[in-house]
């Protein structure tokens, strides 16, 4: 196959059919067409209107507490011996993660809709948290749905959830992880299309979502780009960030992805390795139809999506958002995968040197700055995305480690 | 061109009465078995077929659905075997319209063209693909009609009079109206307001109207077919497959009955329904 090829910007996508390249589109049933349609327009409106993004903006200070700052990781650096670390610490947002700057701009959509019914899936739950407190500011209804599977192995964010009101549905079909919560998200809103606002977590599914999730999340990078300016008077030599549907790197990446110098890296979740059970869908899947896009997917050779497997509930998606799909095959973003073993020493390695316990999906990005920055020059600056903390995962870990809490 | 639904639903014009479509997944429980209900369906009063090819994520299917998916699969099949399938049908009824019903992914594996020939070979009159609107009609739909084959649309009570138009575009063969906005096999919907959407739509196109979602039983049916072209039913016999299982899992003497015996009361009921409501 010829490599496709380069665009004048890779930053111009979606097209007006919802693809970027090949990915994208809009698979879904006819009963849901009309809603999404509706929600374009309401998108294109909101974005046009300065109201909202005043709006948004005041939240974004005052309520999630942006911006958050960029750190230089002076003892990590050290450690490694290579490039100047810097770490953007999306973790000391409000709720722990990078998923409530997007969960804000689709809840104050969803009031400019008139919704007042919230529904979201998630994974590790730091989603549905996001989601949850969100609805809670607002007096909305909010229904998660949650794979049973990780619902036990996430506990903590589930009573969480349930603090802030939320009504938590353990999904029990399939392999009870985050791609049933996702088909079981949809399902409520093939039957509940007329009151439901549908609030995704990631950069995947139908158009308008994956460009909308990532227009929220590339608040990450353009902050970036000025602390960068700031600090450093130059623009980074390197991004990195881990990939589960992949919303948090790409925020870091967007705002970047003109700029030709900056060599940006996504880590996906190699699991116990990519010949054996893992959630790389670049590495190990190729392009299919699932939850409204076209993308990369783990599936057999039937067309039957497999599951995904990670020791970090947000990453074990066996789908990858659609952008990313098409920025991996015009080569303007280099996918790694990290295996949960490395995810874990990398989890130790920062709690010990920085004093900052990571989220185990951030673990993954982690566990390749391990590996590339010893191979750079002082002089080039890296940005990790350090996309969640890693309270949620003590229990976890703990356990793996052996230790009785 | 006429298609084999074409020469059925003028038939049923002819006769005055409704048809009868019945919905039953490909390798259920076990494909041999899956086969010789497929092949009792006619006598047993269906007058179009839609085989399900089996998918893990059927996100606009209710439990029944996805359960016998997940059966078909766990007991091997696929979609080049759903597709000798129906080329084993076509053997001895020739006459009998079948659609395949069910997701995009498969077929996209499998290769659309190599697809569109190969289910044209084996008998297939109509493809029903759930996760292609008509914003997605390149994909499948447009190489589907020059083809030869049948794509049917589904209709929704989302589906305003703005949108029909483009939902009934590149629509052949019959629409399906679907009679609730939910998923498979849960609501039943309210019978009269179903009666005006299809007579909403028949203001819109020439095509046969097909109503399905929440017929249960000869009632349901006979209520539907006083308004619409053609009823249809899927879960409620793939329940009657699932409730003939043995506690293993697998099938026993009763299944295809169990399948053909409710296909023929709810025939009964559709077939009763003109003369009823006289
Ligand atoms: C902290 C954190 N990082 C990353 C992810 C993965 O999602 P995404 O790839 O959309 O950023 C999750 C998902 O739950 C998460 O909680």
């Amino acid at each position: 196959m010829n490599a496709p090829a380069k665009p004048n910007s890779f930053r111009s996508g979606p097209d007006e059919r919802g693809r970027f390249g090949i990915y994208g589109g809009r698979f879904v049933a006819e009963t849901l067409m009309p809603l999404i349609l509706d929600l374009e327009k309401a998108y294109a409106d909101a974005k046009a209107d300065p109201a909202y993004a005043a709006e948004m903006a005041g939240y974004l200070t005052h309520y999630v507490g942006r911006p958050s700052p960029l750190y230089f990781a002076e003892r990590l650096t050290e450690h490694l011996g290579g490039a100047k670390i810097y770490l953007k610490r999306e973790e000391l947002n409000h709720t722990g993660s990078h998923k409530v700057n997007n969960v804000l701009g689709q809840i104050l959509l969803a009031r400019r809709m008139g919704k007042k019914r919230i529904i979201a899936e998630t994974g590790a739950g730091q989603h549905g948290v996001a989601t949850a407190t969100l609805c809670a500011r607002f007096g909305l209804e909010c229904i998660v749905y949650m794979g049973a599977v990780d619902v036990a192995r996430q506990a903590s964010n589930v009573f969480r959830m349930k603090m802030l009101g939320a009504t938590v549905v353990p999904v029990q079909s399939g392999a009870k992880t985050l791609k049933d919560a996702m088909n079981e998200a949809l399902r409520d809103w093939v039957t509940n299309v007329g009151s439901t606002f549908y609030c995704i977590g990631t950069v995947a599914g139908p158009h308008p979502y994956p460009g909308m999730v990532r227009d929220f999340q590339s608040i990450i990078g353009r902050e970036t780009r000025e602390q960068m300016q700031e600090a450093e008077g130059r623009l980074p030599d390197s991004l990195i960030a881990c990939v589960g549907g992949g919303s948090n790197a790409i925020g870091l990446f967007h705002p970047f992805l003109d700029d030709p110098s900056v060599e940006i890296y996504g880590v996906e979740a190699a699991g116990h390795g990519l010949t054996h059970l893992h959630a790389a869908s670049i590495a190990g899947g190729r392009a299919g139809v699932l939850h409204g896009n076209r993308t990369y997917l783990l599936m057999d050779d039937d067309g039957q999506i497999q599951e995904g497997h990670s020791i970090s509930a947000g990453l074990d998606y066996p789908g990858i958002g659609p952008e990313h799909s098409w920025l991996s095959d015009v080569g303007r973003v280099t996918y790694l995968s990290a295996t949960d073993d490395e995810a874990l020493e990398a989890f130790q390695l920062l709690s010990k040197v920085e004093g900052i316990i990571p989220a185990l999906e951030c673990a993954h990005a982690l566990a390749k700055v391990k590996d590339l920055a010893p191979t750079k020059p002082k002089d080039h600056i890296m940005v990790m995305n350090l996309s969640g903390r890693g309270d949620k995962d003590v229990p976890q870990v703990a356990e793996i480690l052996g230790t009785k809490l | 061109m006429t298609t084999r639904l074409d020469t059925r639903f003028a038939d049923l014009a002819r006769a005055g009465r409704a048809g009868l479509v019945t919905y039953v997944m490909a390798g259920d429980p076990d494909r041999e078995t899956a086969r010789a209900i497929l092949q009792a369906l006619p006598g047993a009063g269906a007058d179009v077929i839609e085989f399900g090819m089996p998918f893990t994520d059927p996100m606009a299917d209710g439990p029944s659905i996805q359960a016998a998916g997940l059966r078909a699969l766990g007991a091997g099949q696929t979609l080049r075997k759903t597709l000798e399938d129906i080329a084993w049908f076509r053997a001895s009824d020739p006459t009998t319209p079948i659609v395949l019903m069910g997701y995009y992914n498969p077929i996209y594996i499998y290769g659309v063209e190599k697809f569109l020939v190969d289910a044209k070979a084996a008998g297939v009159d109509g493809l029903i693909v759930v996760d292609l609107p008509p914003e997605e009609d390149e994909e499948l739909c447009l190489p589907a009609l020059k083809a030869g084959l049948n794509f049917i649309r589904l209709a929704t009570p989302t589906t305003d009079d703005k949108r029909l138009p483009k939902v009934l575009q590149n629509t052949s063969g019959f629409v399906y109206y679907v009679s609730i906005t939910g998923i498979t096999g849960m609501a039943t919907p309210d019978f009269g307001q179903t009666a005006s959407a299809v007579a909403r739509i028949k203001k819109h196109t020439s095509l046969p109207v097909a109503v399905g979602f929440g017929v249960k039983n000869a009632d349901h049916a006979s209520a539907v077919a006083r308004g619409a072209d053609a009823v249809v039913v899927g879960s409620a016999l793939v329940d009657q497959v699932k409730g003939s299982l043995d506690a293993s899992g697998k099938a026993t003497a009763g299944t295809v009955s169990a399948v053909t015996d409710l296909v023929s009361s709810i025939s009964a009921g559709v077939r009763g329904a003109r003369k009823a409501a006289e």
